[in-house]
């Protein structure tokens, strides 16, 4: 059986629309314009533009911003006068302490493991795609379409600190301050969001398709 | 058409309802055939725009302690992070928990109502576009995930009560869900270019 090459929209000179999927013919963009889809009118481009620079830009931002994410407080439990500021660690260990395991691993997976693993993800498949790696690219798309769909759940903390702050009527028993490490937290999930959503997946096979090239 | 994650072109087939096409080469779900996509969709949305009403018009948790009551919601602790001057995340919170999932269920409104009247909604692409953009920033079942951890967190010192928004909550999670299980993005963009 002949095995028929594989073909990319990019080499048979046509461009998929962003948003309507329609294919169309690569049109030459008139000067200081920009090519439109017939169909939907969005802006079309072959590849997400800047992907590589916008992606490492919001990624490495999110790496400075980890820093006060984890060393500032998230939030001061301030009860009696006596105040007791936590950060995500301290939090994950509190619920530990206080023997709540199940909600201990929701936390740390939510909080810990998920925003490390994306960065790392992020960085891995940055990096793999600037060195033209032709390794399993099958699986480096999966590793992506997972980093995309699953940093959304890092927000929890944030919606939990939004809850306990809604307390400040108890104030005679006790007062939950939110700290601004939950900001720089907040931060770091959105900062990873826009850089997944910056980084195209086409990428990642543009290397497969030109052998002669490497 | 071509594949959104590696661009390889694949021939478009009809599908038999049920069935779904994926990519030959990085296994992406390029698009499938549901039964009456746009009737179903659009209950669904209706539905979801009448629990979103119900969770966020009602109290999240009753906080009952030592005789004080304190009802939670989700806009009071938006209010509270805006009141502390933390307005950036007040407005991170508001914009995922309820401007988005708002403004994604009223998009989709907005563009099934007519197509299920068989009418073209004004200025339809640009609205359909924003459904998936606001896609990612609609985070209501993670919100749900926060209410449940504050929820244990705070049952050894108080109790709490939960209120009708919590239930609300849950089924507009569902109902969101079957929305995107619903939708057929293919068959609005063919409604599109029939009806030019
Ligand atoms: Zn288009
Ligand atoms: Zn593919």
């Amino acid at each position: 059986m002949n095995r028929v090459p594989p073909l990319s929209a990019a080499r048979a000179a046509l461009v998929r629309c962003h948003a309507c999927h329609l294919l169309s013919r690569m049109q030459a963009p008139p000067p200081g314009g920009r090519v439109l889809c017939p169909r939907c009118g969005a802006a079309l481009h072959q590849r997400k533009p800047d992907s590589l620079a916008r992606a490492w830009a919001l990624t490495l931002t999110a790496c400075i911003l980890y820093i006060p994410a984890n060393t500032l407080p998230i939030m001061t439990v301030v009860s009696m006068g006596y105040g007791e500021p936590s950060t995500i660690l301290s939090g994950v260990q509190t619920l530990i302490v206080a023997g709540m395991w199940p909600l201990a691993l929701v936390v740390f997976i939510a909080s810990v493991a998920v925003p490390v693993l994306k960065l790392l993800a992020l960085i891995y498949l940055l990096v793999s795609v600037r060195r033209k790696s032709r390794w399993r690219p099958r699986d480096r798309t999966v590793l992506y379409r997972i980093t995309e769909s699953v940093g959304r759940w890092s927000m929890v903390d944030v919606f939990m600190i939004a809850i306990l702050a809604a307390l400040v009527k108890l104030g005679s028993i006790a007062t939950i301050e939110p700290g601004a490490g939950a900001l720089a937290f907040a931060a770091v999930v959105v900062f990873t969001m826009l850089a997944a959503m910056s980084f195209d997946p086409r990428l990642i096979w543009d290397a497969m398709e030109n052998p002669d090239e490497r | 058409m071509a594949c959104q994650d590696c661009d390889l072109l694949c021939r478009k087939r009809p599908l038999r309802v049920g069935e779904k096409a994926r990519c030959a080469r990085c296994g992406a779900l390029l698009y499938a055939r549901k039964p009456n996509s746009i009737e179903r969709t659009l209950t669904l949305a209706l539905s979801a725009l009448i629990l979103f009403v119900l969770a966020n018009a009602y109290p999240l948790l009753d906080f009952r302690f030592q005789g004080q009551t304190l009802e939670i919601s989700v806009i009071s602790g938006v209010w509270e992070l805006y009141a502390r001057e933390m307005w950036v995340l007040a407005a991170v919170v508001f914009v995922v928990s309820i401007l988005a999932p708002l403004l994604k269920i009223l998009a989709l409104l907005y563009v099934l109502l007519p197509l299920w009247l068989d009418r073209q909604p004004w200025r339809m692409a640009r609205v359909f576009r924003w459904i998936e953009t606001l896609h990612p920033w609609a985070m209501t079942e993670v919100y749900l995930l926060g209410v449940l951890v504050a929820y244990v967190k705070l049952s050894d010192i108080a109790t709490i009560v939960p209120g009708v928004a919590l239930y609300a909550f849950a089924m507009l999670i569902v109902a969101m869900a079957a929305t995107d299980a619903t939708l057929e993005p293919e068959t609005i963009w063919e409604c599109l270019e029939t009806q030019r």
